[in-house]
């Protein structure tokens, strides 16, 4: 049961990320990711993370995505990509490179089983939201803090690069 | 019971398509969704081992990877804007001002 509930969700998130990654036209790219999103915060929900199943719904579904949609309806930039790369060996390059990552990682955790012991108790709630948010606002509240500042840097710069100069 | 080595595996593929879809794709949208994709298999990472070692801190973190990735994509998106106001394109290949 626990092998069908991880299974589904990880086959349609790679499913998801391998049909962005081939579809030409962006908006599909664009909802294929959205359902690759989808799929993970399942993932999440698995390992006990209800808080971090909200918010991956919330921001990067809901609002990451959105601001995706608009941007590419906004250009008119679907088909984009018509004319090969001006360097013709980037394909190759890309396929051997990423095989090439993905055996060294898959290597690397092979030959070290110790650093991630197999068991994994599904029956504590360690998680709960109520427990995040205590180690956000005391151990973690210069972060936060941080966090926050970035998020209105960011909202100043987009609103500072969209300024009409007259 | 699934190991924490499944989700690693999981993450370690995502992680590789997002890099895959950063060389291959043209479109700086696209490759900017595959930067969302691979920051999305390093939180998944991130959860897993937080479920490992029964530590929330994890998970704050990935809170933070989240809050940038929000912010990164609202000024990336409209520095793409403004890019396609000037160059009429998306296409990596051309945006090649700064080259030598």
């Amino acid at each position: 049961m626990d092998v069908l509930l991880f299974g589904i969700p990880a086959v349609v998130a790679i499913i998801g990320a391998i049909a962005m990654l081939l579809s030409r036209n962006a908006v599909h790219s664009a909802l294929y990711l959205l359902l690759n999103f989808a799929a993970i915060s399942v993932l999440y929900l698995l390992l006990q993370a209800p808080f971090l199943f909200a918010t991956q719904l919330i921001v990067y579904a809901g609002a990451i995505i959105v601001l995706f949609l608009f941007v590419v309806m906004l250009l008119g930039a679907e088909r984009d990509e018509d004319t090969p790369h001006a360097n013709p060996w980037q394909n190759r390059g890309a396929f051997v490179g990423g095989l090439l990552l993905l055996v060294e990682l898959c290597l690397l955790y092979i030959n070290n089983p110790d650093t991630i012991p197999v068991a994994v108790d599904m029956d504590n709630a360690f998680a709960a939201p109520a427990e995040v948010a205590k180690a956000l606002f005391t151990t973690h509240l210069l972060p936060f803090e941080i966090a926050s500042f970035v998020l209105l840097t960011a909202l100043i710069g987009v609103v500072v690069l969209h300024q009409r100069r007259s | 019971m699934v190991s924490t080595l499944m989700y690693v595996a999981l993450s370690a593929v995502l992680f590789v398509i997002g890099i895959l879809g950063v060389t291959l794709r043209k479109s700086a949208l696209m490759v900017f969704m595959s930067v969302e994709l691979m920051l999305n298999a390093a939180n998944l990472a991130l959860v897993a081992f937080a479920n490992q070692w029964k530590s929330v801190d994890a998970q704050v973190m990935v809170f933070f990877v989240i809050t940038v990735a929000a912010a990164e994509v609202a000024v990336g998106l409209a520095l793409l804007v403004m890019i396609f106001k000037r160059k009429k394109t998306t296409d990596i290949d051309l945006m090649n001002t700064l080259r030598g």
